[in-house]
């Protein structure tokens, strides 16, 4: 029982990742027709946005290290802590969440200039050739942040408090090995609250609405006279951000490096596909599925019955479904179909 | 080449028979460059250079691992060839070196990306010895990789010194007689870790088992859960995860409810960086279980990975090939040179690597030729010392160095960003030392 | 459709020419090794059989490097099992390829578009993930396939005594390895590319074409259109076979890896960098890729100092130090833009290049109305 709720919760958080890359993943899809290939790309970045943060604010002088004696070796004091000490300290602990006050106006800027100076030129064109000019600027960008930052992971911690894991075995009654990281529980709520924020832009606004309608039926909505060009960079910004959040918040749980984004890629198409292109529900719904099953799967009493049953299973999830509903859980037809 | 063929060109059969003239003209030269050149692969002759060949991951996730083992071979070209402050030169004993290259041939090299992958890696090894006539090839930090491309070495009859693999398979059942392997193994770091392993934690424990999908991850397995369970250990569970996972938690959780109390990561690289960083926050290490204190293991300890699972690795227990701390008069030299070069100390994998490479240059000064065959013959058995580790055999019958082996522990309170890692032992050879049979495989012949 | 047999043979004449003379024209480009020069005739192939499907019907699949590992297992197993022969390992290779095909061509063309691709993408990644973990006993896992003492070789062992080395791979006592190997990887290049254009010309081609573009359409008349596209679809995994057991012809070890979607994504790469639905493009872009993951990758900082060592030393540690961001370690990031560049300013991919330069050049000297029959802007990639 206990184990069962841990997997159900492990299902949850991994779901909220895949749900919010996908998010983004699909609207671009929906509106803009676009298969961008780039979209790890933009998660990856987002989470370098925080990695900067952190190196801004640990941004040090370098004070001769006199442990080392074989070389001449430098140890690093940031200059926050030499101007503040204890509020200085504060805020580099707090660091990935203060990402979030950057990672938005950085992820806003890199999705206007890529759609104004990119994704722009390619509406009209095969899909083909937007995966191919996408999956080039994604090696471009993982390339010059791998220049920057190099290969190897860079660990971001969470702030001390959110650090250790919550009790929630004693809070429900549950056993006492019914534990969970803050952080992670922290990240379930916070892709929940962008997930609802993306849902109420989109139904509740103005400007959500005509995007829903240009996602229906470009062509009525541009001959209304609407500026319907203006409406879509917004809405590539919006994805970018979706996206780079996700790659913020997801920091302590996975040290960042140059090619998280890569890793996430084929798994948010699959989890976009599933969920039915263009269905905002429904990418949502696929990435919550996908990683309960996933959880599931991995449990040692499912993998003795099938062994490396957690390999495959989100594949063989993915092909069951589209081939018993052709436009996966909530697909609309026509979108993507040819 | 048009779509619709129609050239134009008025000399346009003039050049293909011109072509087909110049292949058939140019055939048997091809043919005969191997059968009548040189009487082994590569032969330099009268050359006043030779060539080596480094195969290092340039992309990918090992891709800082195989820039440190760049840097390391850089070093050791320069100091054979007498430039720089010579580093292990000066301690490596018995040495035939003499700081002038290699048989009075100056030393350059060539390099290239193995990807991690084993077929890019076998294509850039082939370009090496097909193209830049290398006379060996080292470098590596996978075993997979290094088992692919040493075989191919075999075939080739380039002699292979491998970088960083820790599978017992590269010089156990896929050995080759061209291919030599400095680094230890998984077997190696169970029986290492054993004795350090019952003193720290006593004879009652629970281990449970995480490890990584494929060969090397099954042999570290194997090599720990025989270990521990010789120290009385029980062995709750081992289950294998995918490799790259990336989120872990639905393996990390079932260990809370299993009753264990020690858990044993069998993961390198970014695997290891992020199963360990989880269950560090899934509060594993704060727990108590069976009324001990919970611990975690991870038997292969990389400094250069370590960093990226930040704090995450204070306290915990692994094995190590070599680290830049050791106080020995080899470590101390080279440490020396490499960071006055590069301004950071070296890894272990740019130490197997700067080692191999002295070693490769030692023997063909020892055997008085670069033709393999004896090349191979003063490797094997070769014993040594001044490289760290203390005094080292290269063991005839499977090509695997004896030497001691590091028992590590994450440094709770580093006194450098470099100081990640703290010696707890250093477990002599006699420990380690394995009955070369019991992995089975055969060398192949001298030769090819 | 102008072109008859004439010019067709023309055609196939000139194609044959520069591949078989390979060697000698990529000298000055530092290609000329066995190696790279088996690995472009090998990825030709199988870029030259994806376009097939993808060129001719526009259906994209994700998966097609399941076919190319699985035609690499079959082939080392037949080295394994019973001749270092390399026929049979492509007779086998080929095979197994196809009837994998079959299976998930017959699933995966239920659907089209994009939900095609992933049902694609899905089968491959499942057989890749196998093939790395739990099917190690059949394909040994992350270390790949590998000839050992002890296979039995029924075959062979009839005719000759195992040596005491490991056996290479042959065509009748030709060893496969080095130019020879380049030779039969470039003649079986050449007969891939005859059958290529001969179904370019069908009417089967034109049926695969009329799926293209306008699926709907074809269905309507009241023709069935999934066995020609199940059809193609078979035979562009065998041509992926072909491919892969040539790869352990000539050097025999199968790795999971070639199984990996990266590997898929990457003869897509090869085709629409080349030029989807053009004969020759898929097998430009191939050896374009290659070439830079061979040769780019090999540069090294002292490899390039040589190379500037006529410019005055300031300025070549500054061209040394600019261009070895794009080299070596960085030979990603000029492939990255090499893609950009070329879809943004070529949208039919290096082959509209090629066009372009080539009516450039006759119109001026003599113009001429230029009908293409296979023209690349006019066909949308799906």
């Amino acid at each position: 029982m206990d184990a069962i709720f841990l997997q159900i919760l492990n299902g949850l958080d991994k779901g909220a990742a895949y749900a919010l890359i996908a998010l983004g993943l699909t609207l671009v899809f929906g509106t803009l027709g676009i298969v961008n290939f780039a979209h790890g790309a933009l998660f990856m970045l987002g989470a370098f946005c925080a990695v900067s943060l952190n190196k801004l604010m640990t941004l040090s002088t370098k004070v001769e290290d006199t442990s080392v004696t074989l070389f001449k070796a430098y140890k690093e004091q940031p200059y926050l802590e030499i101007w503040f000490p204890d509020m200085g300290h504060t805020l580099i602990e707090y660091s990935v969440p203060l990402s979030i006050l950057l990672a938005i106006p950085v992820m806003i800027l890199v999705g206007i200039a890529m759609e104004r100076g990119l994704i722009k030129h390619f509406y009209k064109r095969a899909h083909a050739d937007q995966i191919l000019v996408t999956f080039g600027l994604a090696i471009v960008i993982q390339e010059v942040i791998k220049a920057y930052f190099g290969a190897n992971p860079i660990p971001q911690t969470a702030p001390e408090i959110l650090s250790g894991s919550a009790d929630i075995g004693s809070w429900l009654g549950l056993g006492q090995n019914v534990v969970y990281p803050w952080w992670r529980i922290v990240y379930l709520l916070f892709s929940g609250v962008v997930i609802f924020g993306v849902f109420a832009f989109l139904q509740f606004t103005t400007y959500g609405m005509v995007v829903r309608a240009g996602m229906r039926d470009r062509e009525t909505v541009g001959l209304l006279g609407i500026n319907i060009e203006r409406r879509f960079t917004l809405v590539f910004a919006l994805a970018t951000i979706v996206a780079g959040l996700a790659g913020v918040m997801y920091t302590p749980v996975l040290p960042p490096d140059y090619h998280m984004g890569m890793d996430f890629l084929v798994l948010s198409f699959v989890v976009v596909v599933v969920g039915g292109m263009g269905s905002l529900g429904g990418a949502v719904l696929a990435g919550f599925l996908l990683g309960i099953i996933q959880s599931f799967a991995s449990m040692t009493e499912v993998k003795a019955v099938l062994p490396g049953i957690d390999q495959i299973v989100i594949y063989l999830v993915a092909v069951v479904i589209l081939l018993v509903l052709p436009r996966g859980l909530m697909g609309r037809a026509g979108v993507m179909d040819d | 080449m048009t779509k619709d063929g129609k050239f134009d060109f008025s000399r346009r059969s003039l050049l293909r028979a011109g072509a087909a003239t110049g292949l058939v003209a140019a055939t048997p030269t091809f043919f005969m460059r191997n059968a009548f050149g040189a009487e082994f692969r590569n032969n330099p002759g009268n050359a006043s250079e030779v060539k080596l060949g480094f195969n290092v991951p340039q992309t990918g996730p090992y891709s800082e691992e195989g820039k440190d083992e760049l840097r390391a071979f850089k070093l050791a070209v320069k100091h054979l060839n007498g430039e720089g402050d010579g580093g292990m030169l000066n301690t490596f004993t018995p040495s035939s070196l003499k700081g002038n290259g290699i048989l009075g041939k100056k030393v350059s090299y060539a390099t290239g990306d193995t990807q991690t992958k084993s077929d890019a890696a076998r294509a850039s090894a082939k370009r090496m010895i097909e193209k830049e006539q290398v006379l060996m090839i080292s470098g590596g930090s996978s075993s997979g990789v290094a088992i692919a491309v040493q075989s191919l070495c075999q075939e080739e009859g380039v002699i292979f010194m491998a970088g960083l693999t820790h599978s017992n398979d590269t010089t156990g059942k896929d050995k080759r007689r061209y291919g030599f392997r400095h680094f230890f193994n998984a077997y190696m770091s169970g029986r290492a870790l054993g004795p350090v392993l019952e003193k720290e934690y006593g004879k009652e424990r629970r281990a449970y088992h995480l490890t990584a999908d494929y060969t090397w991850g099954w042999t570290q397995e194997e090599s720990m859960k025989d270990t521990t369970e010789q120290l009385g250990w029980q062995t709750v569970a081992t289950v294998k995860t995918p490799v790259g996972a990336g989120d872990f938690s639905q393996y990390i959780t079932p260990v809370l409810n299993s009753g264990a109390d020690v858990l044993i990561l069998n993961h390198y690289g970014k695997d290891m960086i992020n199963s360990l960083t989880q269950a560090v926050q899934f509060g594993l290490r704060d727990r108590q279980a069976n009324g001990k204190n919970f611990e975690i293991v991870v038997p292969l300890f990389s400094r250069l990975m370590a960093q990226g699972a930040g704090d995450a690795i204070k306290g915990i227990l692994g094995s190590t090939n070599w680290n830049w701390s050791l106080q020995d008069e080899g470590s101390q030299a080279f440490v020396k040179s490499f960071g006055a070069e590069y301004g950071a100390p070296p890894s272990m994998a740019a130490h197997t690597c700067y080692v191999q490479t002295l070693l490769y240059a030692n023997a063909c000064e020892m055997a008085g030729t670069f033709y393999p065959p004896e090349v191979i013959k003063a490797l094997e058995g070769f014993k040594f010392d001044g490289m760290g580790n203390g005094p080292t055999e290269y063991r005839a019958e499977d090509h695997q160095c004896f030497k001691d082996v590091l028992v590590v522990r994450g440094n709770q309170n580093p006194t450098s960003q470099f100081d990640l890692l703290q010696v707890v032992e250093q477990t002599p050879r006699s420990q380690v030392e394995y009955d070369w049979k019991i992995f089975g495989g055969e060398l192949g012949p001298y030769k090819v | 459709m102008k072109n008859g047999t004439m010019n067709d043979l023309t055609r196939f004449a000139i194609f044959a020419g520069v591949v078989l003379a390979m060697p000698l024209w990529l000298e000055p480009l530092g290609a000329n090794y066995p190696d790279l020069l088996q690995k472009f005739a090998i990825y030709g192939i199988f870029a030259i059989g994806f376009n097939i499907l993808f060129g001719l019907t526009g259906y994209l699949s994700f998966g097609h490097a399941a076919f190319l590992g699985i035609g690499s297992y079959a082939a080392v197993w037949s080295f394994k099992l019973f001749t270092m022969n390399a026929i049979p390992a492509v007779i086998f290779g080929v095979l197994f390829a196809g009837l994998l095909a079959y299976v998930i061509g017959f699933l995966s063309l239920r659907r089209t578009g994009i939900y095609f691709s992933i049902l694609t993408l899905a089968f491959a990644q499942m057989s890749y993930n196998l093939a790395y973990s739990v099917l190690t006993p059949i394909t040994n896992g992350e270390t790949g396939l590998q000839l050992s003492q002890q296979d039995p070789r029924i075959i062979d062992s009839l005719f000759v005594e195992a040596g005491a080395g490991l056996p290479s791979t042959n065509l009748f006592g030709m060893k496969m390895s080095g130019y020879p190997g380049f030779y039969f990887c470039a003649v079986m290049l050449i007969i891939c590319f005859f059958i290529s254009m001969r179904i370019f010309r069908s009417p089967f081609g034109l049926m695969l074409k009329g799926i293209k573009s306008n699926q709907n359409r074809m269905n309507y008349t009241g023709l069935n259109t999934r066995p020609y596209a199940l059809t193609a679809f078979v035979i562009s995994g065998m041509y992926a076979g072909l491919a892969g057991s040539l790869l352990a012809v000539t050097d025999p070890l199968a790795g999971a890896e070639r199984m990996q979607w990266t590997a898929s994504g990457e003869v897509v790469l090869m085709t629409i960098l080349g030029g989807v639905g053009t004969l020759v493009g898929p097998m430009i872009g191939a050896g374009l890729i290659k070439y830079f993951e061979n040769i780019f990758s090999a540069f090294n900082n002292n490899v390039l100092a040589d190379i500037f060592s006529f410019l005055p030393d300031s300025v070549s540690e500054v061209v040394v130090s600019v261009l070895g961001l794009f080299v070596g370690s960085g030979w990603h990031l000029t492939l990255g833009l090499l893609f950009m560049v070329v879809v943004i300013f070529l949208p039919g991919g290096i082959m509209e290049g090629i066009d372009r330069v080539i009516s450039k050049f006759r119109s001026s000297r003599q113009p001429v109305a230029d009908n293409k029959t296979v023209s690349s802007q006019n066909q949308p990639g799906e």
